[in-house]
């Protein structure tokens, strides 16, 4: 059911951002956008991933979900790289907020302050939001 | 303008559902173009044509499918957020088709603006 592209590529690549702000667990809200983050790279766009709020948490280093009958889907972000996913942000204000820092997180990231993010959504053509 | 629209919450628990159908019809009727509405998350349960909301409810099902047959409006049910909740083919109201996320992407890449309703 999928569509694909009849050419080489795309015809128009656009600048899509998908901006996580809610935890990772407690609704499926960060899950089914990690699906529609790889689908946006299947189809050759260029990608930005921006983690802020209870988002950061998703990125969490030693994440166990066995206790609430969960699948632990962090190591999916890891995979990101292989599918040309690369920028990823992570807003600096949300992890000191929570007192975390880019060594508690499972994938390299930009730490952007709240202005720079802001800069950064500013040049956006489509912003995704979950 | 070319508006893609994204639904992302279901039509009971939320207001996003009404937003969105009432953006959706006032566009069209200003003259802009709807070239795509997609329903992602608990969004895929405005599809579902067995929900039965009170009589002196709005039926948001029915007011879709309406919305699909006068102004032949694409509306797109995500497979993988639909199959988890038990939406299918045999349960879709008119008007609605289920396809993949890639539908989503390519309104994003085809409109002019994409909006999104829900959390």
């Amino acid at each position: 059911m999928e569509e694909e592209w009849d050419e080489d590529g795309p015809e128009v690549v656009k600048r899509f951002m998908y901006v996580n702000r809610k935890a990772p667990y407690g609704t499926v809200y960060a899950l089914e956008m990690l699906e529609k983050v790889l689908i946006a790279a299947a189809f050759e766009q260029d990608v930005h991933v921006v983690f802020m709020d209870d988002g950061v948490y998703q990125l969490k280093k030693e994440q166990e979900t066995k206790g609430i009958n969960m699948k632990n889907f962090s190591p999916t972000f890891r995979a990101l790289e292989g599918y040309d996913v690369e920028k990823l942000y992570v807003e600096k204000e949300s992890l000191e907020a929570r007192g975390l820092t880019v060594d508690d997180l499972v994938v390299p990231v930009e730490v952007l302050s709240s202005q720079d993010l802001k800069a950064l959504m500013d040049k956006q053509e489509v912003i995704l939001t979950a | 303008m070319k508006f893609g629209i994204l639904v992302n919450e279901g039509p009971f628990q939320h207001q996003a559902s009404d937003s969105a159908y009432l953006f959706t019809k006032a566009a069209l009727e200003k003259g802009h173009e709807i070239y795509r509405v997609f329903f992602y998350y608990d969004g895929v349960n405005n599809a579902n044509k067995l929900s039965e909301p009170q009589a002196d409810d709005r039926d948001l099902v029915k007011l879709w499918s309406a919305l699909a047959e006068e102004h032949k409006v694409d509306l797109v049910v995500c497979v993988a957020a639909a199959l988890r909740r038990g939406i299918k083919d045999d349960i879709l109201a008119p008007g609605f088709r289920i396809s993949g996320l890639g539908q989503l992407i390519e309104s994003g890449i085809v409109a002019d603006r994409q909006i999104t309703f829900g959390d």
